[in-house]
């Protein structure tokens, strides 16, 4: 046995290694849920494969007593279930931690390590002897470990069979085959290691009022609670989910009692122009429509982004960003698509882009952009991550004021349009730069013609520059009404320092974390999280009133820096980055040592973290 | 040029629909196409059956991508909403728009470019949807706002303006659309407007995707000797396979046709539709035989026009997506939203 860790309570993290397809996620989201349950705040992490079977995956949990929603960026304890990786798995793990694997077959290369405790389970032997079945042995023996992490970190037995109950209330054999497989792990552990370990859960009330959700369904329920009725997608990772939420809460919630109609269409399209070909469509006839989608989705739907633009059509598009460029790494987290969907299609283009940090916010934007893309006349992008939408992230409790009604902007009815001698589509009547616009089948006075070629502000063809012109610059003005309308940044400066953190989306969590952390080494930092683009005239200020500027985001290129300096008048010199592009969300250590290494230079380590000026 | 303003003077005399409309209300901005241009007399029947229906204008949705002939929906019935989307996209922009409101009639208005090049993906997934809308491709076999290269529907053997020969085979719509489970099909002539008005009626009327393939000759990059789909070509090769009648459900049918020649199918309207055969063999409601019939004409170097394949379709892309009578646009917030007391009980099993 190697040296052991000092007790520490509801503070540290598990990465469980396994093979995709073996039934792991079951067992890890029983894991985590069994300790948010007693009240603990966790993070749980799913790094896997774009495969179906086979491949390895790895499932992080952090157990944070301080409600930190981040990586750590380090493991106290692995539970080793994949051979193929269990060489870089054993590295992984901080000296003093723990190291669980299944101990059926020898493996001399545990003997590498001596500053770790390695604590041999035979979970295959166990499962071999007590199931039968070749899967359904597989799959019992990720139960398995649940049950032998449950001894060694004092989980709530009780509690895990009611989340069981839960899970397979309507396959009740189950329940009892998995709690068998729970139960011979944590004999085991009990039998054979001192439990629990100096790491381990004791229940807290830290979680009340708060919900374990991911982004993806946070984003749907916002779309049914918007009022959304026509969803048209094309299937691709990480936006399936948001897609298939949706519909399993319009399944449930919008089927008319009385007719067994259904109040939403459903449609998977044959690629990503049709899908948003079908969601322009839609919300120029009237209904709230959306389509979810990642950054090859969103280079193809580049032409139609533009038209909307153009033809003042509103849209709404999720963009779950993933690892690129092109394929890239469909299954991993980045914020790379900033500049992509900012400034999406040919021509002067430039478009409203909401930036959620959180599952919490995935709702409330979504209902925010509907409302945005209506008023506005134009489409918005909810430029969520792989991070915030596939993965389980501890927030706030959803809330809902009843009093809410669609903003559905400046429509002209029938009425309205009968008193008009003429309309005219394109006329800023109110100065704001948003002309009216009117839904076919209200009236013969109502029609005009929606165009991508030139129009003029009568709504017919143009190729006169002046009156082209004329369309154009209200445009702009369009976009300073924009600036007004989109969600203010979130601003921290109680530090009062002349140093600022300014970032986006989901870094939040890694921010927060590392402003803590920050503050023990002597460092005291302000922070500005940037909601939306067009950037309004708070982030103006925080800029111009910070000497240094660190600007973290989630890609290799500084998009957001870039952003920034195309779009304020902040001086580029003053804009340091700190980019994170390894396709694994941020963690709060990669903040703290990119920050020091900037204000304590130490040369070799300053080029290995990317700091950039 | 589309800007001026036509004349809103009509004669007195001009004879009026059932909402009291004359043709005049049906007619759009002045076409910017060359003179004799095919597609102007599409635009010409289009009016003609639009009126002759009494379509309610602002009830009409025109839609169209991009090029000479997706130009024309701004060319008639001006009281509709019009959408000229981008190259080959259309059908989708169709297709959300009809998701959002069943109630009102779509016509897509596209070319041979438009879609049997960039728009053949949009195209063949709107007939798989079943879309209600009626789809008029004006065909010329030729890129005419480029100037004149050879479009997808070519014939082999065509000749350019310039005197290149065309050796790719052509993607011939029709035949694709019967393929693809389209239940009413019809090929026509933008030079026949006796044939073309019963057809854009009916299609208009049909339940579910409707398409009409018109061989719309371009009289300035298509008209020449060598091509297959110049007016004389045409003139020369197409061949009505059916006669096709439309009777709006308010009238009485008139027993005008002999027995055994005529086959009235009823829309789900009630509205009808009379075919005759003027070929004995063919079955314009037996698809195989349909298919077989234009394949072997087409070997032949002739074009069968008319409706050459109906079938009452049930099942319209609203019926497959199990949506409401009405349009979805209508349906009132209260019924969309959950509310607080619903998100409680989703939040549950979020805990």
């Amino acid at each position: 046995m190697s040296p052991t860790t000092p007790t520490r309570i509801n503070d540290f993290a598990i990465k469980i290694a396994t093979v995709n397809g073996t039934g792991s996620a079951s067992a890890n989201t029983l894991l985590m849920k069994s300790i948010f349950r007693s009240g603990i705040p966790v993070m749980g992490k799913n790094y896997f494969p774009s495969n179906i079977q086979g491949l390895p995956t790895w499932y992080e949990i952090r157990v944070t007593q301080h409600g930190y929603v981040a990586r750590s960026g380090t493991v106290d304890v692995m539970v080793a279930m994949n051979a193929e990786t269990y060489a870089r798995d054993v590295k992984e793990v901080v000296p003093g931690g723990y190291l669980i694997y299944d101990s059926t077959w020898p493996r001399p290369a545990l003997l590498k390590r001596e500053d770790i405790t390695v604590l041999g389970v035979p979970l295959a032997k166990l499962c071999n002897e007590n199931f039968n079945g070749v899967r359904t042995r597989i799959l019992m023996k990720n139960i398995c470990y649940a049950g032998a992490l449950a001894a060694l970190l004092d989980l709530d037995l009780e509690q895990i069979r009611a989340l069981l109950a839960e899970t397979y209330a309507k396959k009740p054999q189950l329940v009892d085959s998995n709690m068998k497989a729970i139960q011979l792990g944590y004999d085991y552990a009990k039998q054979n290691f001192q439990c629990p370990l100096p790491l381990r859960v004791v229940k807290m009330s830290g979680t009340s009022g708060h919900i374990m959700i991911d982004g993806n369904t946070a984003a749907a329920l916002g779309c049914v609670f918007a009022g959304a009725t026509v969803a048209a997608w094309y299937p691709i990772t990480p936006s399936t989910s948001l897609m298939d939420a949706y519909k399993a809460f319009c399944d449930r919630m919008r089927v008319d009692p009385e007719t067994g109609r259904k109040n939403f269409a459903f449609i998977q399209a044959e690629d990503e122009l049709a899908a948003i070909g079908m969601t322009i469509g839609a919300m120029w006839n009237g209904a709230r429509a959306f389509t979810a989608t990642s950054g090859p989705g969103i280079s193809l739907m580049s032409e139609f982004i533009g038209l909307a633009y153009y033809a003042e059509v509103p849209a709404v598009i999720f963009d779950i960003q993933r690892v690129g460029p092109s394929t890239g790494m469909p299954t991993r987290t980045q914020q790379c698509d900033l500049m992509a969907a900012a400034y999406a299609s040919h021509g002067d283009t430039r478009h409203v882009c909401l930036y959620p940090a959180n599952p919490e916010e995935c709702f409330y934007m979504a209902v925010q952009a509907f409302d945005l893309a209506e008023r506005l006349q134009t489409p918005v992008f909810v430029m969520s991550d792989l991070d915030i939408g596939m993965n389980d992230w501890m927030c706030r409790d959803l809330k809902w004021d009843d009093n809410y009604r669609p903003d559905r902007g400046k429509v002209l009815g029938r009425q309205d349009v009968e008193k008009l001698e003429k309309f005219y589509r394109y006329f800023d009547k109110d100065g704001d730069g948003v002309a009216y616009r009117t839904l076919p089948g209200v009236h013969p006075k109502a029609a005009y013609f929606t165009r991508g070629s030139g129009h003029n502000q009568y709504g017919t063809y143009t190729e006169d520059s002046a009156e082209y012109q004329i369309v154009l610059d209200r445009l702009l003005r369009k976009w300073d009404t924009a600036k007004k309308l989109v969600p203010r940044a979130v601003i921290d400066a109680t530090a009062g320092s002349d140093i600022g953190i300014v970032s986006l989306g989901s870094c939040d969590g890694a921010i927060h974390e590392a402003i803590d952390v920050l503050k023990t080494h002597g460092v005291r930092v302000d922070y500005m999280r940037v909601r939306a683009f067009p950037f309004s005239e708070d982030v103006e200020r925080f800029l111009a009133a910070h000497k240094t500027l660190f600007v973290v985001e989630q890609n290799r290129d500084a998009q957001f820096r870039s952003l920034l300096a195309l779009e304020t008048q902040v001086e580029k010199s003053k804009l340091l980055s700190l980019l994170h592009y390894s396709g694994l969300p941020i963690s709060s250590s990669f903040i703290v040592e990119g920050v020091l290494a900037h204000l304590r230079p130490q040369p070799r380590r300053q080029e290995a973290l990317g700091v950039a000026g | 040029m589309t800007y001026l303003a036509k004349p809103r003077v009509a004669h007195p005399s001009l004879p009026k629909n059932n909402l009291g409309l004359t043709r005049r209300d049906y007619e759009g901005a002045l076409s910017t196409l060359c003179a004799g241009c095919g597609h102007d007399s599409i635009t010409a029947a289009i009016v003609e059956a639009c009126w002759g229906i009494s379509l309610e204008p602002q009830n009409l949705v025109k839609l169209s991508g991009i090029g000479c002939s997706s130009k024309t929906t701004a060319y008639f019935v001006s009281g509709g909403h019009g959408f000229n989307s981008v190259h080959g996209r259309m059908p989708s922009i169709a297709t959300g728009a009809n998701a959002a409101n069943r109630e009102l009639s779509y016509i897509g208005v596209s070319g041979d470019g438009d879609t049997l090049s960039i728009g053949l993906g949009q195209f063949c997934h709107a007939i798989r949807r079943n879309v209600n809308m009626l789809y008029i491709i004006e065909n010329n076999g030729v890129y005419g706002l480029t100037k004149g290269q050879f479009s997808a529907s070519a014939d082999v053997g065509t000749k350019a303006k310039k005197g290149e020969t065309n050796f790719q085979p052509p993607v011939d719509p029709v035949l694709l659309a019967m393929t693809l489970g389209a239940s009413f099909v019809a090929r026509s002539f933008s030079g026949d407007k006796q044939q073309l008005v019963p057809l854009i009626q009916a299609g208009l009327t049909h339940k579910g995707f409707a398409l009409i393939d018109v061989l719309s000759p371009c009289v300035t990059f298509n008209d020449h000797e060598g091509s297959t789909k110049s007016y004389a070509y045409t003139r020369e090769h197409y061949e009505p396979a059916v006669h096709t009648d439309f009777v709006p459900l308010e009238r009485e049918i008139v027993a005008d046709y002999k027995e055994g020649e005529a086959l009235p199918l009823v829309m789900h309207d009630g509205s009808r539709i009379v075919l005759r055969k003027l070929d004995g063999a063919y079955d314009p409601t037996d698809r195989l035989n349909a298919q077989s019939h234009i394949q072997e004409r087409m070997k032949a170097g002739e074009y069968l026009t008319g409706l050459l394949y109906v079938e009452a379709s049930e099942t319209e892309f609203h019926d497959l997506s199990g949506t409401p009578d009405t349009a979805l646009n209508k349906v009132p917030y209260e019924k969309l939203s959950p509310g607080s007391q619903g998100l409680e009980k989703i939040l549950a099993r979020y805990r």
